[in-house]
């Protein structure tokens, strides 16, 4: 991290889902500013508008108000091919990495399209092709098994794994990760946040990385976010709002996870500790 | 030693997939439950976690197999019998079982009072609606569930109370062994913080004697249950209390395992969680030898010929290695 320069900021962000009675406030008039080569944590309950935010953020949904910048600038995303630009600089990975490929293209080709939407069509293909095993070779995969390949027959983790490849070609300046580790195993979690970290020392890249878990986040990340039903109760430096919480809401989060030198109160656990540190 | 509730000797079963290949999904696992007591069971996806869970309740519908091996439930053994007699007479009353998927496990079109019927006269076809209102309403109340519950349909209530009524209606027969397959998973922190103090209740005021309880979290396995239980690839690999299973793991395995768990407290961001390499071996054809072997930092030549059985240890713990402790833990020394 060299300066604090804002990379994305948002004032007075909202978004209201339906109208009249059945009006919804998704994202309440959220403030944020996101310093590049930072990597940030959002973290909240299922239904307090994180993944609307991202939404919002990566130009799928529209605000209902509020401004979004970029780099310094408002951002316009008004038409088709200003968004084709705005997505060069802003990629994601979802949850369900299922999903985020296209059936029918092998994995060839989805690694060919980013070096072709980064500039690279005129490249000789040699030159592709090296790129491409620089790619899988970041991400641990094999490009010579991955040729010739479809992604669904990977399994999650690799797919997951080939999600950051991509991400590696593109080198976007912000990646916007939605629950990219909550489907996978908790032993394959760790590679996939190596990587992570990894791009964001190597490349400098500004990680927005959303979770439900506190653990993970204090793990991973430089500042965490913590939403509630729409609205951003508390934010600053991880060590600051894990283990010094401000918010009565971050309080309550923290009580309730499960912890290993702090039991549940009601669990055997608390006892065990109780007698080691008396003794 | 308490009165043992659920012993498991040698229990083997398996998948048969389409193509006719065997797959031994849950291999010779054995182990016991006290009164009183829970086990938590903890692995990787495809482990065999899920499938020991629906092994133990006789759930054996094709493609999965009985092979081998006695499940004794308080003295009476289930082993083989036919799924549709331990429906009537297991299920409910000896053993109940709470799915992963159970916030779809209710039929949205009928009120949680008639699941409640069903359950009680599978085993008491005699007993009158009022009986079983009564027993229902008594026992959402000592949960602190509310009593109003029962009258609404599984849609008006949200995910976490959802999960509570499955739990209370799965255990209205007051079972001798509770089997939870991820209770919490889809929950959010504070749901499944409330759901855990219900099974807690449910165990403190004796209506379950004993529970087995699956998931792959583990501060949540070490906030929940007495002993854990670490399995790999169908085998058991680690036995232990669940002090010693969290911070003195001597598998391997096990090591690893605990190696990735992250909790927001004081240190965790010192140290840098570690992924165990590679992928779990293909059931259809395990390796000879030791099944982690090839994935394992400590593995010698010799680990991948001999097949090595899990061996007691002192104080009530088991393990699956070729090396011995003492080597083990210099071995965990030196790094």
């Amino acid at each position: 991290m060299n300066s604090r320069e804002i990379c994305l900021s948002g004032t007075g962000v909202t978004k209201v889902f339906g109208f009249g009675n059945n009006k919804t406030v998704a994202v309440n008039n959220v403030d944020f500013n996101f310093y590049s080569g930072e990597l940030v944590s959002i973290v909240g309950e299922s239904g307090s508008g994180k993944t609307t935010l991202i939404k919002m953020l990566l130009g799928l949904t529209n605000m209902t108000e509020g401004e979004i910048q970029f780099l310094g600038k408002p951002r316009d995303i008004h038409n088709r091919s200003k968004k084709k630009e705005y997505w060069k600089n802003i990629q994601a990975i979802f949850q369900d990495p299922f999903s985020s490929y296209n059936i029918f293209s092998k994995i060839d080709t989805v690694l060919l399209d980013c070096i072709h939407m980064r500039g690279g069509r005129g490249l000789p293909k040699q030159k592709k092709i090296e790129m491409m095993e620089e790619a899988c070779r970041f991400v641990n995969l094999k490009f010579a098994e991955m040729t010739n390949k479809y992604p669904f027959e990977l399994s999650g983790g690799q797919m997951q794994r080939l999600m950051i490849a991509r991400i590696f070609l593109l080198k976007p300046k912000i990646l916007l990760a939605d629950e990219p580790t909550s489907m996978i195993d908790a032993c394959s979690r760790a590679t996939i946040l190596d990587m992570l970290l990894n791009l964001r020392n190597e490349i400098g890249m500004t990680i927005i990385f959303i979770t439900h878990d506190m653990g993970l986040a204090y793990y991973i990340s430089d500042t965490v976010y913590i939403m509630e039903r729409g609205k951003i109760v508390e934010f600053g430096s991880a060590n600051d709002v894990i283990l010094n919480p401000q918010a009565d809401y971050t309080k309550r989060l923290l009580h309730d996870v499960p912890k290993i030198h702090e039991p549940w109160e009601f669990s055997k656990r608390r006892a065990v500790v109780a007698s080691e540190s008396s003794v | 030693m308490g009165k043992i509730m659920l012993e498991v000797n040698g229990l083997t079963t398996k998948y048969i997939t389409r193509y006719n290949e065997d797959v031994y999904a849950v291999n010779n696992v054995s182990f016991k439950v006290e009164e009183g007591r829970s086990v938590g069971i903890a692995g990787e996806s495809g482990c065999g976690k899920s499938t020991l869970a629906l092994s133990l309740m006789g759930y054996y519908f094709a493609p999965l197999h009985y092979m081998k091996g006695d499940i004794i439930i308080d003295g009476r053994n289930i082993s083989g019998m036919k799924p549709d007699d331990v429906r009537k007479n297991i299920l409910g009353s000896e053993i109940a079982y709470i799915p992963q998927a159970a916030l779809n496990a209710l039929n949205p079109t009928r009120k949680v009072i008639k699941f409640i019927e069903d359950v009680v006269r599978v085993h008491n076809p005699k007993m009158h609606k009022k009986e079983i209102y009564d027993l229902a309403r008594e026992r959402f109340e000592t949960l602190n569930l509310p009593a109003e519950t029962l009258n609404k349909y599984p849609v008006e209530l949200s995910g976490g109370m959802k999960q509570r009524t499955v739990i209370a209606i799965s255990t209205i027969l007051s079972p001798k062994v509770l089997i939870a397959d991820e209770p919490s998973s889809a929950l959010d922190v504070t749901s499944q913080k409330m759901v855990i103090k219900m099974i807690h209740d449910l165990m403190e005021l004796g209506y379950i004697k004993s529970m087995i309880f699956i998931t792959h979290e583990l501060p949540l396995l070490y906030n929940v249950t007495d002993d854990i239980m670490v399995m790999y690839a169908g085998q058991v690999v680690e036995y232990g209390s669940a002090e010693q299973m969290v911070f003195d793991p001597l598998n391997p395995y096990s090591k690893g395992l605990m190696g990735s768990i992250l909790v927001p407290e004081d240190g965790t961001r010192d140290e840098k969680i570690v992924a165990i390499p590679g992928t779990p071996p293909n059931l259809k054809n395990p390796p000879d030898g030791c099944r982690f072997a090839e994935r394992c930092k400590y593995a010698k030549p010799h680990c991948r010929v001999y097949h090595v059985e899990l061996t007691e240890l002192s104080n009530g713990r088991a393990s699956r290695c070729i090396t011995s402790e003492q080597e083990l833990r210099e071995a965990y020394k030196n790094e």
